[in-house]
């Protein structure tokens, strides 16, 4: 998984300098507690409405003993409600390991799963962070869809995610 | 004899509840509500005089939960046992959808007086005729249903099939799909159709940690139908009631209609 994850991360950085996307930063953060588990975390776009305009990326521990990791899927609260429930997972090109503290680039580029093309208008990055023992947050960052120039914006967590950035690339 | 045979031979003894004007709250607290993967939920029931709190009775059920798989399939409950305080039982959930779990009981109570004596009786309408004499002094006659119930998802909710029968809530919000702050609509039916003058309440559960109860007072509208805010997230229990006259024996001036389910609200 991780190699083909890589690839296909290397793959769409490059095409965004050709075609326009979104770049999103996201630090998770550093927790110093004795039964510390990587979080779950779900990235997508949604319209100001609710609806979901693009399921982009969803780290969870499909590694379990009979899918046992899916069971706190639920915990990611919007996501699921969103998405996660009507979705069966793993996803290609969306659902991928959990990762360490630090932090993780994640690209996508128009027209290419899982970012599709999205229609002119408003929209918010949401990005969900769920951890076992730990709590939940959720970031919004509202961008504009197409931007004519690069825009960057980003939104600061307080507990289980750090700072994300988003870049929206013409 | 083990533990659980025994168990179900007292819940088999024990009595089945007829809703009268119930002095004490009853319900089935389910241990989630909204599942990602199949699995089992654990319940317990009671009768109690604060939400959710086990310090009166179990919940007395004669043949166990009537539990509805999505596909609309009887699944039975595992390791059912009725303590002093709380009746609980598991739930294998293997099918992706809502499953109802329910407890309903209907039947008719009468009293009478015998030669100074009062005599009490209870049980269905059939049995009615050869059980309870036609003229007694001071005849009473009460008939009644009542249905407790809450609803478990494993994924996407589904919404379960219409009972017909008695006074039911239909979701016109999915009852596994309420969130604080966002309004939710229920709808009532009595023998499967709206019914207007139901009266609704609603009170989120740890009722011993405030001093108020907080209860929602609803009426159903001309459609059969509630609607209000969830103020929090928490577990919420909510108790319908009506009463008509459509009753199955004549002597039975009123039948009374009581519907209880709980539901969890989830935080945004």
């Amino acid at each position: 998984m991780r190699p083909i994850l890589a690839l296909m991360l290397t793959l769409s950085t490059t095409a965004t300098a050709l075609a326009g996307g979104l770049d999103v930063d996201i630090e998770l953060p550093r927790i110093d507690v004795a039964d510390y588990r990587r979080p779950y975390v779900a990235v997508w776009i949604e319209r100001p409405d609710n609806s979901v305009a693009a399921n982009l990326s969803v780290w969870y521990d499909a590694k379990m003993r009979n899918d046992e990791g899916e069971k706190w899927l639920k915990d990611m609260r919007q996501w699921w409600r969103r998405i996660g429930r009507g979705v069966e997972v793993p996803i290609d090109g969306v659902t991928a390991a959990t990762r360490m503290p630090g932090k993780h680039r994640l690209s996508f580029t128009t027209g290419q799963t899982p970012l599709g093309t999205l229609a002119a208008g408003e929209y918010r990055l949401v990005v969900e962070a769920a951890r076992e023992h730990g709590g939940r947050e959720i970031l919004h960052l509202p961008f504009h869809w197409p931007a004519t120039q690069p825009v960057q914006s980003s939104a600061q967590g307080r507990h289980e995610i750090g700072t994300v950035s988003l870049g929206v690339t013409p | 004899m083990t533990i659980r045979t025994l168990a179900s031979a007292a819940i088999l003894a024990a009595c089945v509840c007829l809703p009268s004007v119930q002095a004490h709250d009853v319900w089935l607290l389910p241990s989630s509500t909204v599942l990602s993967k199949a699995g089992y939920i654990t319940v317990d029931g009671a009768s109690s005089n604060q939400t959710f709190h086990f310090n009166h009775r179990p919940l007395m059920m004669r043949d166990g939960p009537s539990i509805t798989a999505p596909d609309g399939s009887a699944v039975a409950a595992e390791n059912l046992l009725q303590g002093k305080l709380r009746t609980v039982f598991d739930v294998h959930l293997k099918q992706a959808g809502t499953y109802r779990l329910a407890v309903a009981n209907s039947g008719i109570m009468a009293s009478w007086k015998e030669g100074g004596e009062t005599k009490r009786w209870r049980g269905t309408a059939e049995e009615f005729v050869t059980k309870v004499p036609a003229q007694a002094e001071d005849l009473s006659v009460r008939e009644g249903s009542s249905r407790i119930e809450t609803f478990v998802t494993v994924g996407e909710p589904t919404l379960p099939v219409p009972i017909g029968d008695g006074l039911e809530l239909v979701p016109v919000t999915h009852p596994n799909d309420l969130y604080a702050g966002e309004e939710a609509s229920f709808r009532f039916f009595v023998d499967g159709k709206p019914v207007a003058g139901v009266e609704v309440v609603v009170v989120r559960g740890g009722t011993r940690y405030r001093d108020q109860q907080e209860k929602v007072e609803l009426v159903t509208d001309a459609d059969g139908k509630v609607s209000f805010t969830w103020p929090a997230a928490g577990m919420y229990w909510l108790d319908a009631d009506i009463a008509d006259d459509k009753t199955s024996v004549k002597q039975a001036k009123e039948r009374r209609l009581a519907y209880t389910a709980t539901f969890e609200v989830l935080p945004q």
